[in-house]
């Protein structure tokens, strides 16, 4: 998709712009409709050409002074005073002031009888009357294709409006004239071949039941202009085009980190949390804890004083409010205390366009540090799933220009996996958060991965997931080969480790008491014979005694006989 | 001016029979050519039809814009039949007299 950005638009020198006020619709002109020519404002009922033209006509007083002229042919002065005065216009002020002049034109024809050459110059007159009294730089024909009913002579009337355009060139003013879209043209009786400056086109389809609007701008002669369909809405603040906001993918980025309310999942994201600006997925099935997860960081940022703003497309605020105070996330101080803001209604109660124009029109009033979709999902079963994802980007793409963390929540039904994400936004989102249900052993269990973030180290570890009363709190799952458990498998799990562990404990000692008595046996018998060897020795020191006695006495007795005997041996006589 | 002895006074309707005033008002947008034949075209038909009970009011919006806003005039030149009522517009020259005769029910429509 080629997107023109809005600081692309340039303007030569030459093409004097004159601004609407209408939001978005002067930024995708580059300033507004060129001035003091006539721009034709085409679409089908009900497209919003009449709103259109009338802000021209009263912004142009009230916001640059310019007074303004406003011919009616389809509704009468009193009927378009009421039907501004929701938009906060105070048509009659105005028309009472003389700055802005309303003529309603009534023409029927079959209160018309032709006979013969005429001209409009009555059409002329009326115009060039009320612009004298106002001072008129605006001018509004809505719609000059009543003229094609109400008068036979078409020869007449096209040459008449060929002149009318001329003179309005004239005049110095800047005209809007609105006409209704043709079967295979842009205007039922080709008014584009008269007014060829600047063309707009306005569109209001009805698909799936929801109506959307866009603008497109035809063309827009001498000025560059994004040629893309606008989204566009009506609201109470009238007609607001949602430029597209593709910035070339220049926006500034952030290191400050935001933290993402649970801490343990702070720690998986690098150790910080969020990266300021950055948009974050969480997706999961029903019941996986998503809005917790999204409550969780709504209350993290209003506890460091951040605005938050909450679009609840699923739950009202206050159920919102409620659920989330039986995890321990109450957040209506929050809302007491302004920092938190929340935007509920149903996705289904007006088109994808109105809802992303809401959100501009909200991030623009309130001025939210981060924003929380929630569900997402919800907006996706709006649109053709290319247009949902154009939409997309531009609101994440307005959301980082702003600097604004955005978190959205999607739904992934059950039974399809877990990582297809309705419309591919995954592409579209820096960090990615994924809650599964895990069923096993007659329950279900939460895990949490964090299955991709853009620019820090993440943990890539399944986490169990679990909502308690002091709110999320993040375990190491059970991680065995093939499985991973949560729940009470993980404490079961986790009783049977214990076990092994002591029965292991218990064997261990067990054998070491075994080997302990064998020790003390050994021991023992080491002892018993050690008592043996020194008995041994001590009969061995008897015998060598007994043998050394026994030698004494039987040399002693030889002497005594020998003495006895009186034996002379070499002449020694022994007394 | 012409006589008004011809002309089909047959199939003239009650109406114009009648003896009531006949208020007419052209607008026109200065003398320009188209104004004075209009002009002449309108003066012709009502000596012809209504001699003696009509008037004819000649506005020059050029000089007086307002009224083309309060009688909702678009077409130059437009004549209005103001008397008697209904009001009747027809714009043009009124060079066709066939179709101002019916445009002022002088003469019924054909079917």
């Amino acid at each position: 998709m080629v997107e023109h950005s809005v600081s692309a638009v340039m303007t030569p020198p030459g093409i004097a712009k004159c601004p609407t006020g209408i939001r978005g619709l002067d930024q995708i002109t580059g300033g507004g409709l060129p001035r003091g020519r006539s721009t034709l404002v085409c679409g089908s009922a009900g497209s919003g050409k009449t709103l259109l033209a009338m802000e021209f006509v009263v912004r142009g007083v009230r916001e640059f002074g310019e007074p303004g002229v406003f011919m009616a042919f389809e509704e009468t002065q009193r009927e378009l005073t009421d039907n501004v005065h929701s938009l906060g216009f105070d048509l009659a002020d105005l028309v009472q002031q003389k700055l802005i002049a309303i003529d309603y034109v009534q023409v029927e024809r079959s209160e018309i009888e032709e006979t013969g050459e005429y001209d409009l110059e009555g059409l002329f007159l009326r115009l060039n009357y009320m612009i004298q009294q106002t001072g008129a730089k605006r001018v509004v024909l809505d719609s000059l294709e009543a003229l094609f009913a109400a008068l036979p002579n078409e020869a007449i009337l096209r040459a008449e409006l060929r002149r009318l355009f001329r003179w309005l060139k004239d005049q110095g003013v800047t005209a809007v004239i609105t006409a209704e879209q043709g079967a295979q043209t842009l205007t039922r009786h080709g008014l584009e071949e008269y007014i060829s400056d600047c063309v707009i086109f306005l569109d209001h389809r009805v698909t799936n039941q929801i109506a959307t609007r866009r603008l497109r701008v035809v063309k827009y002669r001498g000025s560059a202009h994004g040629t893309s369909e606008y989204p566009t809405t009506i609201d109470e603040r009238g007609l607001s085009v949602l430029p597209l906001s593709s910035l070339g993918l220049a926006y500034e980025v952030s290191d400050e980190r935001v933290p993402s309310g649970a801490e343990r999942l702070d720690t998986m994201l690098g150790g910080k949390g969020y990266f300021r600006g950055s948009s974050i997925l969480v997706s999961g099935t029903a019941g996986a804890g998503k809005t917790s997860l999204a409550a969780a960081f709504v209350d993290a940022q209003c506890r460091r004083g951040e605005r938050c703003l909450y679009l609840a497309f699923e739950e009202s605020p206050h159920q919102i409010l409620r659920n989330m105070r039986s995890v321990s996330y109450d957040l209506e101080p929050w809302v007491k205390a302004g920092l938190l803001h929340f935007h509920a209604v149903r996705s289904t109660l007006y088109g994808l366009e109105q809802h992303l124009v809401a959100l501009h029109k909200l991030t623009d009033e309130f001025h939210p540090a981060a924003v929380v979709v929630d569900p997402v999902t919800n907006l996706l079963s709006m649109g053709v799933t290319d247009e949902v994802k154009a939409m997309l980007t531009r609101v994440i793409d307005h959301l980082k220009t702003l600097g604004v963390t955005a978190l959205f929540t999607s739904l992934t039904s059950g039974g399809e996996a877990t990582e297809r994400t309705e419309v591919n936004i995954s592409s579209l989102m820096d960090t990615w958060v994924l809650l599964r249900n895990l069923e096993a052993s007659g329950e279900r269990n939460r895990l949490l991965y964090v299955l991709k973030s853009r620019g820090m180290a993440h943990s890539n570890q399944v986490r169990e997931f679990l909502l308690t009363s002091e709110g999320i709190q993040l375990t190491d799952a059970y991680v065995g080969p093939g499985e991973v458990l949560a729940g009470s498998a993980r404490l079961q799990q986790m009783a049977r480790d214990r076990a092994e562990v002591l029965t292991a404990q218990q064997r261990t000692a067990r054998r070491q008491a075994e080997i302990a008595e064998q020790r003390r046996q050994v021991q023992s018998e080491v002892d018993a014979l050690q008592a043996r060897a020194a008995a041994l020795t001590d009969e061995l020191r008897l015998m060598a005694d007994e043998e050394q006695w026994r030698y004494q006495a039987t040399a002693d007795t030889r002497a005594a006989l020998e003495s006895a005997r009186q034996t002379d041996v070499n002449g020694e006589v022994k007394p | 001016m012409m006589g008004t002895q011809h002309g089909p006074v047959d199939d003239l309707p009650p109406t114009a029979a009648s003896g009531e005033h006949w208020d007419l008002r052209l607008y026109v947008a200065g003398r320009t050519a188209r104004a004075v034949a209009a002009l002449d075209n309108l003066q012709r038909l009502c000596d012809e039809r209504l001699a003696g009970r009509y008037s004819i009011e000649v506005i020059d919006l050029v000089q007086n814009p307002r009224l083309a806003v309060d009688d909702q005039i678009l077409a130059i030149p437009t004549l209005v039949r103001k008397l008697p009522e209904p009001i009747k517009k027809i714009i043009g020259d009124l060079a066709n007299e066939e179709r101002l005769l019916v445009g002022l029910d002088l003469r019924p429509r054909r079917p």
